[in-house]
C-alpha cells in the first residue's frame, strides 16, 4: 500500500514537473472560437520552430479575448468582431486574418442563394418557408449563435436591422452550429467561412460566392476582421509570435485552412 | 496520549465535517452577493416576468426560461416518474431477490453515464426522430423531457425500491392471509405504506432534472421562447447561465448570476420538501 502511495507521489511530481520544470517561456491566446484552430496550428508550427517556448490556446470566444486580454489571464486575446467594444481600447490590436461569414444550409437543400434582404427576414422571422425563397414547402429552421458571439454581432452589424426571431435555435460554437445544420435538412445558420466543410452547403449572398477569391477581390460582403490584442505595446516574446503569424509562413497557413490572409 | 489522539480525531472529523457545509455556505453567499443587488436594481417583477431577453440592449426578462425550466422538469417527470416507480414495484415485490440484486446495480450504473453523452445521444438519435415523425427542429422541450426522464430514472428507481424494501414483511403477510393477491397487496398496503419515500424519490429526481445543465443544452435549442407545442425549443434557466457565461460582461454578468439565485432557491424549495417528505416517513414508523 505504501508503495503504491509512493509510486502515485512520484508519478504526479513528475508530471508536474514536466510542465514547468525546463523553463520555457509561455504564451496563452484565449478567444474567438473561429479563429482558434487557426491559432493552433499557428502555433504548433511556430513551437516546431521555437523549442523554447510554448503556446496555449484556448476558446470562449470574442468577450473572452477581450477579458482575459485585459485581465492578463492570456497574454493574446482573439477577437473576431467588425467593431471591437469600448473595453478593447486600452487594448494593442492587430489584424491578423480575415474571414468571411457563410451562410449555410444543408446539402439537401436545393437554394443556392440569398439576397442579403432575404437573409434578413428569414432571421428576423419575416420568411418562414423555403418555398417564399424559390425552395421547398418546408418551414424554415433559424440557427444562430448566442448573444455576445463575435460572429453573430458580426453577422447583425454586417446584414443590418437583424432582430433575431424568438424561435431560433441557439448553439454556443461554430462547431456546434455546423453540426445542428448538417443533421436538420430544413435550417439555416452561419459560420465561419474557414470552417465550411462537405456536411454542408455554403449559400451564396447577392450572387456572390463565399469563396477566397469573392472575398480577397471584396465582392463578398460578408467579411470580418480577426484580431489580436495585447495589453500594452508588442514585444519580446509576444510581438515575435505575431510577426511569425503575419509573416508570409504564417499567413500561408491562415489562408491554407479557408481564412483570408490580412492584407 | 490515547486522549490526545482522540480529541485530535475529533478535531479533524469536525473540520472535513464543517467543510462541505461552509462549500455550501460560499456558494449561496457568492451568488447571493453577485445575483441579488442586480435583481433589486433591475426590478423583481421585471426581472422575473418579462419575457424579453436582449442582453445587448439591456433586456433582461428571464420569464421564458422560468416557464421552459418548469415544463422540461414537469416533461422528465411524465416520462420518468412511472417509469421508475412501476420499475422499482416490479423489482422489489415482483423479482426474485437475487436478480433483483444483479439489475439494481445495473440501474445504477445509468447514473454514472456523464450528462454530456446523454446529451450527444439526444442530438444524433433522438432529435432526428422526432423531427421526422412529429416535425419542428427535432432539438426541443420533447427531447429534452425523454433524456432528463431517463437521467432521473436511477434516482427514482433506487430509493422507490429502497422506501418499498423498508416495509416490514409482515405488513404483506398480513394482507396475504386475509386473502390479498400479490398486486392487492402491493397498491393497496405496500404502496401506501412506503408513499413518502416515493414520493421523496421523486422530489429528488425532479431536482436533479431541474439543474441539468449539459445535457438540456445539447438537446432542447435553446431558444429563448415560451413553447407553445412540446416540439418547441426552448431555454432553461441551467442552459442560459452556461451558455451566456462566457460571454457576458456587466449587468449581463449580474444577470445570469441573478438566475443563478432563481434557480438556486427553486431548488432549495424542492430539496426542502423532499427532506420533510422523509422525515414524515421516519415519525410514522
Amino acid at each position: 500500500m505504501k508503495k503504491i502511495m509512493l509510486m502515485s507521489f512520484v508519478l504526479i511530481a513528475a508530471l508536474l514537473m514536466g510542465g514547468c520544470g525546463k523553463g520555457k517561456a509561455s504564451l496563452t491566446l484565449a478567444g474567438s472560437t473561429a479563429f482558434q484552430p487557426f491559432a493552433e496550428k499557428l502555433a504548433d508550427q511556430y513551437m516546431n520552430i521555437n523549442p523554447d517556448i510554448s503556446v496555449t490556446v484556448q476558446g470562449g470566444g470574442s468577450a473572452v479575448g477581450i477579458q482575459s486580454a485585459n485581465s492578463g489571464a492570456a497574454q493574446i486575446g482573439m477577437a473576431d468582431l467588425v467593431v471591437l467594444p469600448a473595453e478593447a481600447e486600452g487594448l494593442t490590436a492587430t489584424v491578423v486574418a480575415k474571414d468571411g461569414i457563410a451562410i449555410v444550409v444543408n446539402p439537401a437543400n436545393k437554394i443556392s442563394g440569398l439576397t442579403t434582404e432575404q437573409v434578413r427576414d428569414i432571421f428576423n422571422g419575416k420568411i418562414t418557408n423555403w418555398k417564399d425563397v424559390g425552395g421547398i414547402n418546408a418551414p424554415i429552421t433559424v440557427v444562430s449563435r448566442e448573444a455576445g458571439s463575435g460572429t453573430r454581432s458580426s453577422f447583425e452589424e454586417i446584414v443590418g436591422n437583424i432582430n433575431l426571431k424568438r424561435d431560433a435555435l441557439i448553439q454556443d460554437s461554430n462547431g456546434t452550429i455546423r453540426e445542428t445544420v448538417a443533421n436538420d435538412a430544413n435550417s439555416v445558420g452561419y459560420l465561419s467561412h474557414g470552417l465550411i466543410n462537405e456536411k454542408i452547403k455554403a449559400l451564396k449572398v447577392d450572387d456572390q460566392e463565399c469563396s477566397t477569391e469573392a472575398i480577397i477581390a471584396g465582392n463578398y460582403k460578408l467579411v470580418r476582421p480577426i484580431f489580436l490584442l495585447v495589453k500594452g505595446n508588442l514585444e519580446g516574446e509576444i510581438k515575435k509570435f505575431i510577426d511569425y503569424i503575419l509573416s508570409d509562413e504564417g499567413q500561408n497557413t491562415i489562408k491554407a485552412d479557408g481564412l483570408l490572409p490580412a492584407k | 496520549m490515547k486522549l490526545f489522539g482522540e480529541k485530535a480525531v475529533r478535531r479533524i472529523l469536525m473540520v472535513t465535517a464543517f467543510s462541505a457545509l461552509s462549500g455550501l455556505l460560499l456558494i449561496a453567499l457568492f451568488i447571493l452577493n453577485e445575483g441579488l443587488p442586480f435583481i433589486f436594481k433591475y426590478g423583481i417583477k421585471e426581472f422575473l416576468f418579462s419575457s424579453d431577453w436582449y442582453p445587448h440592449l439591456g433586456k433582461f426578462g428571464i420569464y421564458p426560461m422560468i416557464v421552459a425550466s418548469l415544463w422540461v422538469t414537469l416533461g422528465a417527470m411524465i416520462v420518468g416518474a412511472p417509469l421508475g416507480v412501476f420499475g422499482a414495484i416490479f423489482l422489489s415485490e415482483y423479482t426474485p431477490r437475487p436478480v433483483m440484486k444483479i439489475i439494481k446495480p445495473t440501474i445504477e450504473l445509468l447514473a454514472a453515464i456523464p450528462s454530456v453523452v446523454y446529451g450527444f445521444i439526444g442530438v444524433m438519435v433522438l432529435a432526428p426522430i422526432i423531427r421526422a415523425n412529429f416535425g419542428g427542429p427535432g432539438l426541443s422541450l420533447l427531447a429534452a423531457s425523454i433524456i432528463l426522464g431517463i437521467m432521473i430514472l436511477p434516482t427514482v428507481i433506487s430509493i422507490s425500491i429502497d422506501s418499498i424494501l423498508a416495509v416490514p414483511q409482515s405488513y404483506r403477510e398480513g394482507s396475504y392471509a386475509l386473502g390479498a393477491t400479490t398486486w392487492q397487496t402491493t397498491h393497496m398496503v405496500t404502496i401506501k405504506a412506503s408513499k413518502s419515500g416515493i414520493i421523496a424519490s421523486i422530489i429528488l429526481g425532479l431536482g436533479r432534472a431541474i439543474g441539468e445543465t449539459m445535457a438540456v443544452i445539447m438537446v432542447a435549442g435553446n431558444s429563448v421562447n415560451i413553447p407553445n407545442t412540446p416540439l418547441d425549443s426552448v431555454r432553461t434557466l441551467t442552459a442560459n447561465i452556461a451558455l451566456e457565461m462566457s460571454y457576458a460582461t456587466g449587468m449581463h454578468r449580474q444577470a445570469l448570476f441573478a438566475t443563478g439565485v432563481v434557480l438556486l432557491i427553486v431548488i432549495i424549495i424542492l430539496n426542502s420538501l423532499a427532506s420533510v417528505a422523509i422525515r414524515k416517513r421516519m415519525v410514522k414508523r
